[in-house]
């Protein structure tokens, strides 16, 4: 029997809401792009939406629901989805400077990708992607 | 043993580099930059705009065409006059650059900067001896083929080595004859403008300048700048597409270079002996740790073959555990601070979801506090983890002292493991058969094998990325050609008209 709520692989705590209501003042709607490899790789970097070209090499992993806000759209690579796509993402923020373009290193706060292991019931209703 | 005192080198504040001299922000604004070593801020930096890349272009587009023209001979000269100043400041970048990173100072003093000179040597060599070509179309014509520089590149450094990846990609812009406008990693952001201050009076004013701020405040404005020939960049994967995507709009060309998870692989002869071959393998199964694991390199992926698993596994943690964490100005100290907090979070992120994935934590696996005034700093126990490849914590870039160690059968599953990955940058083969090394290394995909060693940079050994990790090769003369272009004069010298009209 499917869920009574839609089932989604993205989150995001109180505190990284707050600071994406604080950029969309300064920014307009934002997306989110899951870096990967050296230095800032594996942060998640956030940007105007549609600054970051997205085309069939990514996957949307999830919209955050940040109420006020748009939703805001969560991307990542297809190929390194093949390797995330059994855990559940929760955007976060920490004291810090990251790298990259991600709009909020001025601010100094830096999103972070918290993860935990997609229930059996979730992996169920997300279905293959 | 030596315990350096922290820096007194530094000012208490730095303005942007251009035209060979302090330019104030335009906006007025700066940055506060902490030491990983203690997490408390020892200067400030200029916060630049697009208004500042715009005044460092300007100076990099004055001073391109005379050192475009300039001997290769006198550019070479330059560039061993640097090299020569680095060195006979060594002890005093060494220790600025562990105070601004959290790397130990045995390493900057052994490695870091000694590299940075003997790069600057090897491409004021590389220039004077990189020949143009001719080609010999027919009795009469003659296609001579020049390399010319760009013109003005960007550059964009990253914040593991900030003044020896700087070198690596300021020797060959510079030798090739091209101006540059270098944006240092907001992380660190203050060793290099020790370095520009310190060699101010050997380079022509606006050959390199130097803007700091944030990668979308002023990485961004030069990135996507049209007045820029090239870019290079070294960092991860989406800022990496994003900067192919700016440059698409320019039609410029890019060179890459974004990281990996590169696989270590041991092969079962290596434990045929406890000598000293193993004792060599068994520095390579630590080395992961170098740098605090801030290598785009770090071999963070130990394969090691089912016979000798349990006992190479079990001497490679006894050498894991004989680390010596520390004050990174100690020059005992082996294993150093990470370089900001949220590089150390993030570290922490994936030492949660591999144990939530079900691997084995071996050794470290928590932060540590050295108490004192080191407990304000990003420090994070070696740790080691054993599981399978298929895990997160094999796949991504974790960029930390974190090891996932896992066994394989045969040669073709060590290959198949070692490959079943994104990236393909650096990876690592020990065995004492060399055919079997050599079979290894030319089966792994990625750009660097090292063979029977590990974390070896010498200038003349190419550096670069299969796969997702980039591509363009660093430290070795075939660099020069990511900053030229060819200049091809067709030349006829035959006395009649080709007879068309």
């Amino acid at each position: 029997m499917p869920p009574l709520t839609p089932v989604s692989q993205v989150a995001v705590t109180p505190a990284a809401a707050e600071l994406l209501r604080e950029l969309t003042a300064d920014h307009g709607p934002l997306m989110f792009h899951q870096s990967g490899g050296c230095c800032d790789g594996s942060a998640p970097m956030c940007f105007p939406a549609g600054e970051f070209l997205t085309s069939d090499s990514d996957v949307l992993v999830g919209e955050l629901a940040v109420p006020g806000l748009a939703p805001i759209a969560v991307w990542m690579g297809r190929e390194q989805f093949a390797y995330w796509s059994h855990t559940h993402l929760t955007i976060d923020v920490v004291p810090g400077r990251g790298s990259g373009f991600s709009l909020e290193s001025p601010t100094g706060r830096r999103f972070l990708t918290r993860s935990r292991l997609l229930t059996d019931e979730e992996a169920a209703a997300l279905g293959p992607r | 043993m030596t315990i350096f005192q922290p820096p007194t080198t530094f000012k208490p504040r730095y303005e942007n580099w251009i035209g060979g001299a302090w330019v104030p922000p335009v906006r007025g604004q700066y940055f506060e930059n902490p030491t990983p070593v203690t997490g408390q801020v020892f200067c400030e930096v200029a916060r630049g705009t697009a208004e500042d890349i715009e005044l460092a272009l300007d100076a990099a587009h004055a001073a391109a065409p005379a050192w475009g023209r300039t001997a290769p001979a006198a550019r070479a000269q330059v560039l061993n006059k640097i090299a020569d100043r680095i060195e006979a400041n060594l002890e005093l970048l060494a220790v600025a650059e562990s105070w601004e990173n959290g790397k130990p100072v045995r390493e900057t003093l052994a490695a870091d900067l000694p590299l940075a000179v003997d790069h600057l040597r090897y491409y004021a060599g590389a220039i004077r001896a990189q020949e143009g070509g001719l080609s010999q179309i027919d009795e009469d014509t003659v296609a001579y083929h020049f390399n010319e520089p760009l013109g003005v590149v960007g550059q964009i450094i990253p914040w593991n080595f900030p003044l020896l990846m700087a070198i690596w990609k300021l020797s060959p812009a510079l030798a090739a004859g091209n101006t540059v406008v270098l944006k240092p990693a907001e992380q660190t952001p203050a060793t290099i403008l020790v370095l520009m201050e310190l060699i101010a009076d050997l380079l022509p004013p606006g050959v390199v300048n130097v803007v700091n701020g944030f990668g979308v405040e002023a990485g961004k404005p030069l990135a996507s700048s049209s007045r820029i020939r090239k870019i290079s960049f070294t960092g991860e994967t989406t800022t990496g597409r994003l900067i192919m995507q700016y440059a698409s709009g320019n039609l410029i060309p890019v060179t890459l270079e974004l990281g990996g998870k590169s696989p270590n692989l041991f092969f079962a002869d290596v434990a045929a002996e406890q000598d000293a071959f193993y004792d060599k393998a068994l520095e390579g199964f630590a080395m992961f740790a170098l740098n605090q694991g801030e290598v785009c390199t770090c071999p963070s992926r130990a394969l090691i073959q089912a016979p000798v698993y349990d006992r190479l596994l079990a001497d490679g943690l006894e050498r894991v555990r004989a680390m010596r964490q520390g004050n990174p100005l100690d020059t005992d100290t082996m294993v150093g601070a990470q370089a900001s907090n949220d590089q150390l979070e993030k570290i922490l992120s994936y030492i949660d979801i591999g144990q939530a994935e079900g691997a084995k934590v071996l050794a470290g696996g928590e932060r540590v506090d050295l108490g004192g005034d080191l407990s304000g700093g990003y420090y994070v126990a070696p740790t080691v983890f054993e599981g399978d490849n298929s895990m997160r914590i094999f796949q991504e870039e974790i960029f930390g002292p974190v090891l996932a160690v896992t066994r394989f059968e045969d040669f073709e599953d060590g290959i198949a493991i070692a490959n079943d990955t994104l990236y393909g940058l650096g990876a690592g083969v020990w065995s004492r058969d060399g055919s079997n090394a050599y079979r290894a290394g030319r089966a792994i995909q990625a750009g660097r094998v090292w063979t029977n060693c590990y974390h070896a940079y010498p200038a003349h050994a190419a550096f670069g990325g299969y796969k997702n990790s980039g591509f363009g090769r660093e430290t070795h003369q075939m660099a020069l050609q990511h900053y030229q272009q060819t200049k091809n004069l067709l030349v006829s010298y035959a006395p009649k008209a080709q007879g068309f009209f």
